[in-house]
């Protein structure tokens, strides 16, 4: 059993480690390239959404190094997700690739079956080290989370970017690399002191909030790597999710650490009353969230055609003018283009430095 | 006399008749804008961002019409879920949030959450809080209800019998029923969201040009639910979204079905779940033909007409075929 999983952002960093862990054989599927996507666009439904199309891109180049088990996950809706891997095996199966898959979802009525899923995954050690498997990747998450934050916070104070890049990706490497608790602690901690040791600038910084779908949050090459580029541009991005808060949320109903979801929902109200599914109410009270907390700006992402961004995206005009924020929408599908996408990234930022200038002038008293 | 107005798009379709009697029943006066026209289109695009899609923005039109009207009350109800653990849209879900974010000087709002994904309960609750706005009795609250699901009960008689949600609602309001078409060489199985399908501006009168070119249409109100439900429950994952579960166990009892020539899928652009939906039908359906048209509100007649022309020549040619078993699905 040589066990694939989808890409999503840093996930394949505490997937792959849970899964050695299990002492389970893995093919990870390549970085997602202009061909994952192609492949993807070329066999998915026209009209999905885009991540839907690089998993089946991931899963192709996968199965095509040797893999013959897929790992996804489930749900059951409102939002398309929750049949993403119906429809995948269905389109894997009839472009002939021979695989099992596994899907990890609440299960409807009979329990059997998801028991006897993820008994396959478990089935080489005993549940005393599925326990500290994942004691420890948990563990591995949030460190990824630490060094994120770390990332996008000195990214925009630092006027040598590419030092600031590097360090990042070196220092998820390492951390993915390390094998116990102490270990992980001690690089997180070493690149977070090399990340405040670099020179800063003179510039003013802007506070952006990144808000929308988690795919698109999480997956740079969905969304054309928007946090690093507004670092360029001296902005620090907020995001409304990180990777241990959606796992704590989604996979353990928030059973792990205290989950600020009821906060958020109550931010939200009155603008969205409801849930949406998705993450469309976590959109908006994010949204009021960022705004009081005096950021200069708020950018939603999400893939075209996204059903709960949507329902957020056309409240978010209100939102935008009770609460003062500059607010700007952009979705991604396979036709968005990287020059597109920054010239516009590049203007919100335009409007947001004089928006400040001056409401710092007014300020002032001076006209 | 309150005035209470209903805006004709969504699930007027399904639920209209019960809608009306419910709140005639308790006194009130009901209005509704009219059949979707060009105005509607246009002052819905105007009012809803452009990445939603064309069933919404026509209501969008409708509530702006109706706004103009003098009505005490309109009636956007939160339709979350209207079977056990199955959902619409996310965008049903947020509808009357989005109208008041988008549309300045909204009359009151009365947006019953219909919702019975868990139980029966809440939606109890629904109808009494909808009631007491114009009567204080509840006994009189659940009378009325009781009634004005007679009347949705009889409406969804007649589409059994073969007429469209919207021409059932004609003739249970009162108007004489469409003459059915001279000749029937064809049997085709239309599907469809019934806001998409059953507005004629929105599905451009697809199902009376296909009646016109000597087809006799099959929908899936006229078809038995038990059958629908049992044949969508042979796929490996329950469907979550009630009118994409509606639509595969009708498409795979369509595709079964000698009577029928050919399915056309009507799916709106940039509606999620038929996205995948039409995917999953499309890989399940290999032994009849099978058309899936996408419309929006660019579309146009000419294009469809073409469309339809062709594939209905394509049966015609399959049908004079002895061998038709013999004839790959596109003729």
């Amino acid at each position: 059993m040589l066990i694939t999983f989808p890409h999503m952002g840093n996930v394949h960093i505490p997937i792959k480690t849970l899964l050695k862990k299990l002492e389970l054989d893995i093919v990870a599927p390549p970085p997602i390239t202009q061909r994952t996507l192609e492949l993807g666009v070329k066999h998915s439904p026209e009209f999905a959404c885009l991540p839907l199309k690089i998993n089946i891109g991931n899963f192709i180049e996968a199965m095509d190094k040797g893999a013959d088990t897929i790992i996804m996950a489930g749900g059951w809706g409102p939002c398309r997700f929750g049949y993403y891997a119906q429809v995948e095996r269905d389109i894997l199966k009839d472009l002939g690739y021979d695989f099992q898959m596994i899907i990890l979802e609440a299960p409807d009525s009979n329990v059997n079956q998801l028991l006897n899923q993820v008994k396959a995954i478990g089935e080489r050690v005993t549940l005393w080290e599925v326990m500290k498997a994942v004691k420890f990747v948990w563990h591995q998450i949030n460190a990824v989370d630490t060094i994120e934050k770390a990332f996008e916070f000195h990214l925009a104070r630092t006027s040598e970017k590419e030092t600031a890049e590097h360090l990042y990706k070196t220092g998820l490497e390492s951390i993915s690399n390390c094998l116990s608790r102490k270990e992980i602690d001690t690089v997180c901690r070493q690149t977070v002191e090399k990340f405040t040791k670099l020179p800063r600038h003179e510039q003013p910084i802007l506070k952006i909030g990144l808000v929308g779908e988690v795919y698109t949050i999480l997956e740079p090459v969905c969304n054309f790597n928007i946090v690093s580029y507004l670092g360029h541009l001296n902005a620090e991005v907020s995001r409304s999710i990180y990777l241990a808060d959606w796992i704590n949320d989604h996979l353990f109903k928030g059973l792990i650490k205290k989950s600020n979801r009821r906060r958020i929902y109550d931010l939200a109200s009155p603008y969205l009353n409801y849930w949406v599914g998705g993450h469309g109410r976590e959109t908006i009270g994010y949204t009021v969230g960022f705004a009081r907390q005096s950021f200069d700006g708020v950018i939603q992402i999400g893939p075209l055609t996204c059903m709960p961004e949507i329902v957020a995206q056309s409240v978010l005009n209100l939102v935008s003018e009770e609460e003062q924020i500059p607010c700007m929408t952009l979705y991604f599908d396979e036709h968005s283009g990287a020059a597109g996408v920054y010239t516009r990234l590049e203007a919100f930022t335009d409007m947001l430095n004089r928006k400040k200038k001056a409401d710092l002038m007014r300020r002032q008293g001076r006209p | 006399m309150k005035i209470v107005g209903i805006p004709r798009g969504l699930f007027y379709f399904y639920y209209y008749p019960l809608w009306k009697s419910f709140f005639v029943n308790l006194g009130a006066q009901v209005v509704t804008s009219a059949e979707t026209n060009r105005l509607t289109v246009e002052r819905g695009i105007e009012a809803m961002v452009d990445e939603s899609c064309f069933p919404i923005k026509v209501y969008f039109g409708h509530i702006r019409e109706l706004c103009k009207n003098q009505i005490d009350y309109l009636f956007i109800p939160r339709i979350v879920s209207v079977e056990q653990r199955s959902y619409i849209c996310p965008k049903f879900m947020g509808i009357p949030d989005m109208v008041k974010a988008r549309i300045p000087n909204l009359p009151a709002v009365i947006d019953t959450i219909i919702d019975f994904s868990k139980d029966k309960k809440l939606m109890q609750k629904e109808i009494i809080r909808t009631g007491k706005i114009f009567t204080e009795k509840t006994s009189r609250i659940n009378d009325a209800y009781k009634a004005a699901y007679q009347e949705l009960q009889f409406c969804k008689a007649l589409a059994a019998q073969g007429y469209t949600m919207a021409e059932a609602i004609h003739i249970w309001e009162g108007k004489s029923p469409p003459c059915p078409s001279a000749v029937a060489e064809l049997r085709v199985g239309i599907l469809g969201h019934g806001y998409s399908l059953y507005d004629e501006r929105v599905s451009m009168n697809i199902i009376n040009h296909l009646r016109l070119m000597g087809c006799k249409v099959i929908l899936p109100e006229s078809l038995d639910k038990e059958t629908i439900e049992n044949q969508a429950a042979t796929l490996p994952k329950r469907v979550f979204w009630t009118l994409g579960r509606k639509m595969v166990g009708s498409a795979l009892h369509m595709a079964q079905r000698e009577d029928i020539d050919g399915i056309i899928y009507v799916a709106c652009f940039g509606c999620g779940p038929d996205s995948l939906i039409g995917e999953i039908i499309e890989r399940k359906v290999k032994n009849k033909p099978f058309m899936l048209i996408t419309v929006d509100e660019h579309t146009g007649e000419a294009g469809l007409l073409t469309r339809l022309e062709a594939f209905c020549d394509m049966l015609k040619r399959r049908r004079k075929e002895t061998f038709a078993n013999h004839l790959p699905t596109y003729g």
